[in-house]
C-alpha cells in the first residue's frame, strides 16, 4: 500500500502541470482555443451558439484530452522505470492504475474550471453550463481510462503518439454520445450512463494497460 | 542471506532466431557467475529471462530471494537531482540509510545534479547505488562496467565481492573481464543454438 502511495506521488510530480514530464497547461489552452475559435467559424449568431456549443465543449474536452497521451506511459518503459518496478514486487496493473488517478488529475479538474470561460465565450446559459459541467465530470475519469489504455498500447511503437490520437476518437465515442446527449435531455439518465461507462472503463484500462506493457517486453 | 537461483534447460528465442539453448546452473549463497560471450549472443536475454522480465522459450527459472537488476537503462527521472530521483526507490525499498551507497560510489557531489547531464559512467554508478541500497541477495548485472573508469571498476569488483561475502549471489553479463574471487564463468558460445 505504501509503495503505491510513493508510486502516486511520482506519477503526481511528473504530470501535474508544472510537473517535469506532463503536458502541463497545453490541454487547457488548446480547449480553450477550440472555444475561442468556434464562433468566429460560425458567426455571431447567439442562438446558433447557444444551442451547439455544449456540444462544441465536449468535442474540444475529447480532442484535449488527447495531447497529454504522448508521454503517458512511452518515457516510463523506454526509461525500464516498469522493469524496476517489476522487480521490486509492484506489478504494471497498479502502476498503471495510480498512473490513472494522476492522469486525470493532471487534465481534468483544469478542464472543468476552464469550461466556464468557454461557456461565457459561447454565450451558454446557466443552466446548459451546468448540464455540461456534470456531464464532464461524469466522463472525463472515461477519457482518461481510454487514453492510458491506448496510451500503453502505443508506447512501444514508432510514431505512436499519433496513432494513440486516432485511436482514442472511436474508443471514445460512447463517452461522447451519452455526455453530450445529456444537453438534448432534461432527465439525468445520460449523465449516469456516461458514469456507468467512465465507471467500466477505469475498472478495464489499467489491466488492459498492465498487460500492454507486459506485452512490450517480449517484442 | 540466503539465496538461491537456478536454471534448467533454459532457451532464448528472439524472434525467428534460437540464442542458447540446454542451458542451466545453479546458484547458492556466495556464488558469483560471470556470463560471457560475444555482443548478440544472448548475455542480456538471460539476464532479463532470470529477471523474470522476459519469458524463456524453453525450460524454468526458480529463485529464492529478491533480485535487483542493473542494466543499460536508468529508470531515473531525467529531469530531477540525482539526489530526488534516487529517493523514489529508496522509498520503495524501504532504504533508511542511502549515504552509504553514495560514499562507495562518489556519488555524494552528484546529488544536486540533474540525471540527465550525468555522464555514462556516472550514471552507471547511479544504477549501482540503487542496486546497494535496494538490499537484494541476488544481484542481476548486465555490463555494469560500460562506462566506466578504472577506479570505478575497482570498487565495483570490490562491491560485488563484498556481496558474495555477505552470502549474497552475483550474476554477472559483460564481455569485459571481471576481477572476482570463485567466479564461474559461463560462456554462452558453449549453448550456442
Amino acid at each position: 500500500m505504501s509503495a503505491l502511495a510513493t508510486l502516486l506521488r511520482r506519477d503526481l510530480g511528473l504530470l501535474l502541470p508544472g510537473g517535469r514530464g506532463g503536458a502541463g497547461v497545453l490541454p487547457l489552452l488548446f480547449f480553450l482555443a477550440v472555444a475561442m475559435l468556434y464562433p468566429f467559424a460560425v458567426g455571431p449568431d447567439a442562438q446558433l451558439l447557444a444551442r451547439t456549443g455544449g456540444g462544441v465543449i465536449w468535442v474540444a474536452a475529447l480532442l484535449a484530452a488527447i495531447l497529454p497521451l504522448e508521454k503517458l506511459v512511452s518515457g516510463d518503459l523506454e526509461a525500464g522505470v516498469f522493469d524496476q518496478l517489476a522487480l521490486r514486487g509492484v506489478a504494471e496493473e497498479w502502476a498503471m492504475l495510480s498512473r490513472l488517478f494522476a492522469h486525470w488529475l493532471a487534465f481534468a479538474p483544469l478542464l472543468l474550471v476552464a469550461t466556464l470561460p468557454a461557456a461565457a465565450l459561447l454565450g451558454l446559459s446557466g443552466e446548459t453550463t451546468r448540464t455540461v459541467l456534470l456531464g464532464l465530470l461524469a466522463g472525463t475519469p472515461g477519457l482518461a481510462a481510454v487514453g492510458l489504455a491506448v496510451a500503453a498500447l502505443t508506447a512501444s511503437l514508432r510514431g505512436g503518439a499519433a496513432l494513440a490520437g486516432l485511436m482514442v476518437i472511436p474508443l471514445a465515442v460512447p463517452i461522447l454520445i451519452f455526455g453530450a446527449g445529456t444537453l438534448a435531455r432534461p432527465d439525468p439518465s445520460g449523465l449516469l450512463l456516461t458514469a456507468a461507462i467512465s465507471l467500466g472503463l477505469c475498472a478495464l484500462a489499467p489491466l488492459a494497460a498492465g498487460a500492454a506493457i507486459k506485452a512490450a517486453r517480449e517484442s | 542471506m540466503q539465496a538461491r537461483l537456478a536454471a534448467s534447460d533454459l532457451a532464448c528465442r528472439r524472434g525467428e532466431r534460437l540464442l542458447f539453448r540446454a542451458l542451466s546452473f545453479e546458484a547458492i549463497s556466495g556464488s558469483a557467475i560471470h556470463i560471457a560471450g560475444a555482443n548478440g549472443i544472448g548475455k542480456s536475454s538471460l539476464i532479463r529471462i532470470l529477471a523474470g522480465l522476459l519469458r524463456p522459450f524453453a525450460g524454468t527459472v526458480e529463485s529464492d530471494g529478491a533480485m535487483g537488476l542493473v542494466d543499460e537503462r536508468l529508470a531515473l527521472d531525467q529531469n530531477l537531482s540525482l539526489g530526488k530521483a534516487l529517493a523514489f526507490y529508496e522509498k520503495l525499498d524501504g532504504c533508511r540509510d542511502p549515504g552509504r551507497a553514495f560514499d562507495l560510489l562518489q556519488l555524494g557531489p552528484l546529488m544536486d545534479v540533474p540525471v540527465r547531464y550525468l555522464s555514462t559512467g556516472q550514471k552507471k554508478r547511479a544504477a549501482l547505488a540503487r542496486l546497494l541500497n535496494g538490499n537484494c541477495p541476488i544481484w542481476l548485472l548486465d555490463e555494469p562496467l560500460n562506462g566506466l573508469d578504472a577506479q570505478a571498476v575497482a570498487s565495483v569488483e570490490t562491491l560485488v565481492a563484498q556481496h558474495c561475502d555477505t552470502g549474497g549471489i552475483a550474476v554477472v553479463a559483460s564481455h569485459q573481464a571481471m576481477a572476482l574471487p570463485d567466479v564461474r564463468t559461463i560462456d554462452l558460445a558453449e549453448y550456442a543454438a
